[in-house]
């Protein structure tokens, strides 16, 4: 391998532009850098310049914790540079050999002062069950039993241990089984077999993790076995520095912990948009018609068709789908509708833009159309013409490079981490239906003259209801996810908000909306907290979906009468701003609050409610459930 | 544009260590960097494992004891290769 003279111009330019004080231009030289050459060679260098841009540039910050049975060092710079390059500044912590279980159940160990946001528990067969890594032949089945039970149990121990302690996620690797069973092809007619065993305590560790809130599994195995056990493992290393993994391999497990990183820190594309002509189909619809364009189940239309069952796949997800295409509409909608090679169809679709406008123009309006932040949209083209302009226009959209054989298009899609999720939500699964209901309600709002009436015609009826098990998960979503009408941007985890919503006087309150046209689902969150004869709100937003329809206003008029009802005498708010919040800043002015404190972090808004109630429009229907608010 | 195998060993040197590529030299070890421990040492040769797409024995490992052996250990097995 050679240095070739393209990536010291990289580099160089990357410093150049860093010195300058062009962040987001020397961001993109990185990014690049890495697409190109990404590996142990170049992540110091990548990981280095990006520290000099931290504060230039939009980073969140993720404290990730490693728990470990073997080195997992050299795994670190790559990770550090693969988050860097998708916008998180991870700051990491590694935990000393073999010594993770005494670390878990001290509550004073340094695991728990490090304060992590995020824990890795990368712990290895041979070292959580020996005996059954290497002297399997030896054991007889009741011995193996108990074995699987056992390390099972430690397992159950340690995550419960662990949730007692932190609530921080804790993702936990499953076991590897071996390349060579002990018993050679004799374990494979065994009932169960020594890889059975592992599987068994793999199939153990999925229902303790499903038990827990904000713990996952990581399937290692499954990552060897898609790499190749013999390639992935590097025994002289193990032996000589307990790194088991294959120098060129190891970039394979950092981009698995990121798939858990980047929606922990909420870097997720919200919609994946497509090109058309030789992304979705192979050739021009606009040339070849469509008997000529290649999408089938064969070769050489497969790849097209299987990159749309990848993106159907990801609807499932709650991951909306578009399209922007430079073609005739007419031509490109006829293929979108009736070509039978087609998976996906116009209603797959949140969003069409098929014109000859520039696609970053096309983009900009998908966003705005579907009320979500530009930085959410993922964007798919076989053209790199097409793709580098992009980088240049929209540098915030995610560019995802598709490679020339489209028999690789489907697996791309379906590596990027951005559009991984660790738990769906129902509102998640209906997304696309949701939005189809949404382009209704935009029709209809056009045919009225003025907003109180399409309001009435709306027939909104919100209801407001205490956080409980099953809204849980989407409430702690919406804190992670939403950014434009949020007062206070505070993301929380499932388990911070099931414990705020125990502590007394604390009030975790779930939103949701229907209306004629259908269900939003929950929409909104809002949590208070009461301190002397004030009720605080901690936590007030509410989803893109159904901003701007007075919805804000019922949720603001239940939190004021349910503070009076608890004697408080005023209702306090706060506004901090982001970057993304500017459609939530008047939201206290407009509702009467008075304003107590303005500075730099933001404002405090008063609402004195002895005298005063917040009507609720009267075209909106409140129903409210009681919980046990304590 | 082929950079010498010295100094391809001292770039991946710079960029683990942080320091200039002028301050890297054959005789660059954990004796004079001071960031350069068993960690380092371990990532500095996954690094060149990489770069030269080579797997280095444990005793080749232990010949490395500076830049400019680490380079010679790697001469030798890509002229063998």
């Amino acid at each position: 391998m050679t240095i070739t003279t393209e990536n010291i111009d990289l580099r160089a330019e990357a410093d150049q532009l860093i010195s300058a004080g062009s962040a987001d231009l020397a961001r993109a030289s990185l990014a690049e850098l890495w697409r190109k050459e990404a590996g142990a060679v170049i992540a110091p260098f990548l990981v280095s310049r990006f520290e000099q841009l931290r504060g230039k540039l939009p980073m969140v910050s993720l404290r990730t914790s490693f728990l470990r049975s073997f080195t997992v060092e050299p795994g670190i710079p790559l990770l550090r540079a693969e988050a860097f390059v998708r916008g998180i500044d991870l700051t990491t912590k590694v935990g000393d050999f073999n010594a993770f279980a005494q670390e878990i159940l001290d509550s004073r160990s340094t695991l728990y002062s490090f304060d992590p946001e995020v824990v890795i528990l990368a712990v290895r067969t041979p070292d959580v069950a020996p005996d059954l890594w290497t002297q399997y032949t030896d054991l007889p089945p009741d011995v193996i039993a108990s074995i699987v039970q056992r390390v099972g149990d430690s397992f159950a121990q340690w995550i419960r241990a662990f949730r007692e302690r932190s609530s921080a996620a804790l993702i936990v690797h499953s076991l590897e089984a071996l390349a060579r069973p002990s018993a050679g092809v004799l374990d494979a007619q065994e009932p169960t077999g020594q890889s059975g065993a592992i599987h068994k305590i793999n199939l153990q560790l999925r229902q303790i993790a499903g038990e827990h809130r904000n713990v996952y599994i990581l399937d290692y195995d499954g990552l060897m076995a898609r790499h190749g056990r013999l390639r992935w493992q590097d025994e002289r290393k193990w032996l000589i520095a307990r790194m088991p993994i294959a120098a060129d391999h190891l970039i394979y497990l950092s981009r698995e912990w990121m798939r858990f990183l980047v929606p922990l820190s909420g870097k997720t594309a919200k919609i994946l948009v497509a090109d058309l002509d030789n992304t979705l189909w192979g050739g021009i619809i606009g040339e070849d018609g469509m008997n000529g364009i290649k999408l089938g189940p064969e070769y050489p239309g497969a790849g097209y068709q299987q990159l749309q069952r990848a993106m159907l796949d990801l609807a499932r997800r709650g991951i909306l789908l578009a399209v922007c295409s430079k073609n005739n509409p007419d031509d490109a909608m006829e293929a979108l509708k009736n070509h039978p090679g087609m998976l996906l169809r116009p209603k797959d679709f949140a969003a069409v833009r098929i014109n000859w406008t520039d696609k970053a123009q096309n983009l900009r309006e998908i966003a705005s159309e579907l009320n979500l932040g530009i930085d959410s949209l993922a964007f798919i083209d076989d053209n790199p013409f097409e793709r580098e302009q992009l980088r240049k226009l929209v540098p915030e959209v995610i560019v995802i490079d598709l490679p020339e054989d489209p028999l690789g298009y489907a697996a791309v899609v379906r590596d990027c981490p951005v559009f991984e999720r660790l738990a769906l939500s129902s509102e998640d699964q209906q997304r696309t239906a949701m939005y189809a209901e949404q382009r209704e309600r935009a029709h209809a709002e056009q045919t009225f003259q003025n907003k109180e009436d399409f309001f009435r015609y709306l027939r909104q009826e919100a209801e407001v209801a205490p956080v409980n098990a099953a809204t849980l998960a989407r409430v702690a979503q919406l804190t992670q996810k939403t950014n434009q009408f949020n007062l206070t941007t505070r993301r929380y985890t499932e388990q911070q908000v099931a414990e705020m919503a125990s502590r007394p006087g604390w009030q975790v309150l779930s939103l949701t909306v229907r209306d004629r046209f259908g269900d939003h689902g929950l929409v909104g969150v809002a949590i208070t907290k009461e301190e002397g004869d004030s009720c605080e709100i901690d936590t007030f937003l509410l989803s893109c979906r159904v901003i701007g329809r007075s919805v804000e206003t019922a949720l603001l008029s239940h939190l004021a009468q349910l503070a009076a009802s608890r004697n408080c005498g005023q209702l306090v708010g706060r506004f901090i701003p982001t970057r993304k919040n500017a459609p939530a800043r008047e939201f206290y002015a407009q509702h009467g609050f008075q304003k107590v404190e303005d500075n730099h972090e933001g404002s405090v808004w008063r609402w004195s409610l002895q005298q005063n109630t917040i009507a609720i429009p009267d075209w909106i229907r409140l129903k409210t459930t009681q919980g046990d608010h304590n | 544009m082929t950079a010498s195998i010295l100094d391809q060993v001292r770039g991946v040197a710079s960029d683990l260590f942080s320091l200039p590529l002028d301050g890297i030299k054959p005789e660059s070890s954990p004796e004079n960097i001071d960031s350069w421990d068993s960690t380092q040492h371990l990532n500095f040769v996954l690094a060149l494992e990489e770069k030269f797409g080579l797997q280095l024995s444990p005793e080749e490992m232990e010949q490395m004891r500076n830049v400019g052996a680490a380079a010679k250990v790697i001469e030798n097995k890509l002229q063998r290769a």
